[in-house]
């Protein structure tokens, strides 16, 4: 008989995506190896399944091919037709979806873990969808305090117009991994080693939790998502300024309305503006250019979680 | 392939070129800039005119369309017959040979000055491609570099010497005189403001530069170091060509600093390193840069050693000022 407040089922299918944006290579090349050598991610117990998601933007190390992979799996596109004229990703999605879901059914993968990289200095940080999750925030907790001293943020992207449907998102319990800085194109070994680790800390986490290990109530600081700032541009839609060296590399840090976020290519500071204290993300992020995003303001929350336990136990 | 003499006349048609690889943001911004506020480039002597080398590559964000620009002017390039079904960069290429050339020739622009950027950390540094020797061909150049360092001796500028086999291709090869800019470390898709004020601002001294050799200002012979590239280390790869692992966590960032003989150079995905295994100290650039991978580039190879450049004379005629 246990003391703990929510009983959860155990854990039995995980998935681990990598390339679902072509270009981000630390996820790519860390699903490859363990494709050809799968011991350090193998958990007694447990199947852990690693899966290139979006092969032709890898196999051309583009961000994708048609559109986004990442923006795609809502129920309209995963229900729409399969035909020749559907965008490559779509089609993609709805096998992704046949795979390892159905979304929204209890015949899906329990967890999947997708692999990102960012341009921006975000350094190692976990993307939550749902802020009520408490076996997620518990993981989430358990990854952070295993990594430290080395920073883990949370980012949460559980707003009602901001959020989007990820690959992810077919799972029970979606889990971002977003490890930066690195250019699209290149593999760091220290990034490497950092999103390795996430993952080992995520898998022990699943382990001890499926052999009955109790959780004991959690805090964890969260930054959400308030809104998107574009760059600001003229009337043909270019760009007429750039993220203030005061921003650049600043992810996470306190940002106050006076304080520069562009200048202008003719030497204006242009402040945050508005009236409180924001934590920036996605600071120059290469692929939100197109996206209109320069970076996106957070706020600071504290999420808390119940104890948890398998219910196996 | 015959030796260009240092300029004897002012220069009055230069270039400056952005986007030549489309997805390298500085130059990109400071063409698209500069053609709509051509008056930065402007001195009393010449103007500089600003060329988007590259417009599809720009216009999608992306190195190339069908092939690197930066290695297609070649002879056999520059001078093929024009074919409907012609790699973009081929045409771009000829066209853009038909603007600022023909190279080897007397119509030629005097100085192309080509803006790139790079995912290695190599600050700022000056790339030549010269054919056998540095000098008389680059005398003027590296005159230009050391104006360009002793206005700003606290920052540390380096100098590449690249020596292509056979010909020259790079688009600073279609004029008489020329050389690259690189600037990083910057993603590509990335403009970061730091980097895009500092090579604006190294533009504007450029042109203050030859503005002053207009003006009949000699200038003293220097010895100064450069880094004369060897030859490109590759990734290590499994049988069937794909990575095996990535540049070492020692090796990452450190361009320009010497590698021994037994150092580490690349971590294999399963956790072993690899050492350098040369006889000798050598110095690598374009560490990790993200275009080389499929090129079979981890890093060049270079050796550091001090050349002695020339002086470069006063022109004896007095300029006459543009019209």
């Amino acid at each position: 008989m246990t003391s703990c407040h929510v009983a959860k089922e155990p854990i039995k299918k995980v998935a681990i995506f990598g390339g679902t944006h072509g270009n981000e290579l630390t996820g790519v090349f860390l699903v490859k190896h363990w494709l050809t050598n799968g011991a350090e991610i193998q958990r007694t117990g447990l199947e852990v399944k690693p899966f290139i998601t979006n092969p032709r933007a890898v196999e051309k190390c583009t961000r994708y091919i048609d559109c986004d992979l990442n923006r795609v799996f809502n129920l309209e596109n995963l229900g729409k037709r399969m035909s020749e004229n559907l965008p490559y990703e779509v089609r993609r999605a709805q096998e992704i979806n046949h795979l390892f879901g159905p979304k929204n059914s209890e015949d899906g993968y329990d967890i999947i873990f997708d692999l990102h990289n960012t341009t921006s200095n975000m350094g190692c940080t976990l993307i939550l969808e749902d802020s009520r999750n408490d076996f997620l925030i518990q993981m989430f907790h358990y990854i952070k305090t295993s990594l430290a001293p080395l920073p883990c943020y949370i980012y949460l992207i559980d707003h009602p117009s901001l959020k989007y449907a990820t690959t992810r998102s077919i799972a029970k319990y979606p889990v971002g991994i977003e490890v930066g800085p690195q250019p699209q194109g290149v593999l760091r070994a220290d990034i490497l080693d950092q999103m390795r680790k996430m993952i080992k800390h995520a898998l022990d986490f699943i382990y001890d939790f499926n052999e009955g290990k109790e959780f004991p109530p959690c805090a964890i600081e969260v930054y959400k998502i308030i809104e998107k700032v574009d760059y600001p541009r003229n009337e043909s839609g270019e760009i007429e300024a750039v993220i203030h060296p005061n921003l650049q590399d600043q992810d996470w840090k306190p940002l106050h309305p006076g304080d520069p976020v562009f200048v202008s290519l003719d030497g204006k500071m242009i402040p945050l503006g508005g009236d409180c204290t924001v934590y920036p993300v996605f600071v120059n992020e290469a692929a939100y250019y197109e996206k209109k995003e320069a970076f996106a303001k957070t706020i600071k929350l504290t999420l808390s979680a119940k104890s948890i336990c398998s219910s196996f136990h | 392939m015959c030796a260009l003499p240092t300029p004897w006349e002012p220069l009055r048609r230069v270039a400056v070129t952005g986007g030549t690889h489309g997805n390298e943001l500085g130059g990109v911004y400071l063409v698209r800039h500069w053609l709509q506020a051509p008056g930065e480039l402007q001195r009393p002597s010449f103007s500089a005119t600003p060329i988007l080398a590259n417009p599809a590559a720009t216009a999608v964000c992306r190195r190339y369309v069908d092939q690197d620009l930066n290695r297609t002017f070649t002879n056999t390039f520059l001078t093929s017959k024009a074919a409907p079904d012609d790699p973009y960069e081929v045409t771009r290429a000829q066209e853009l040979n038909q603007q600022l050339g023909p190279k080897g020739s007397d119509q030629a622009f005097d100085f192309i000055l080509d803006l790139h950027n790079t995912t290695a950390n190599m600050g700022t540094s000056f790339i030549l491609e010269a054919t056998r020797n540095l000098f008389p061909e680059a005398t003027f150049s590296m005159h230009l570099c050391r104006y360009l360092q002793l206005q700003s001796p606290e920052l540390t500028y380096s100098i590449l010497e690249y020596q292509a086999p056979g010909e020259t291709n790079g688009l600073p090869s279609v004029a008489k005189n020329g050389i690259c800019l690189e600037m990083g470390p910057q993603p590509q898709g990335v403009l970061r403001a730091d980097i895009f004020s500092r090579m604006r601002a190294l533009v504007a001294s450029t042109l203050d530069f030859i503005e002053l050799f207009n003006r009949g200002t000699a200038f003293p012979a220097f010895d100064v170091e450069v880094y004369r590239i060897l030859d490109s280390v590759d990734f290590p790869r499994t049988e069937d060509g794909h990575l095996a692992g990535t540049v070492h966590p020692q090796l990452q960032d450190r361009d320009f600093e010497p590698l021994l003989p037994g150092a580490p150079i690349f971590k294999l995905f399963n956790g072993k390193d690899v050492l350098y295994d040369g006889d000798s100290t050598v110095y690598p650039v374009f560490i990790n840069e993200a275009a080389y991978y499929e090129k079979s580039v981890a890093f060049l190879k270079s050796r550091k050693l001090t050349v002695s450049v020339p002086a470069l004379p006063a022109l004896t005629a007095a300029p006459t000022l543009a019209p």
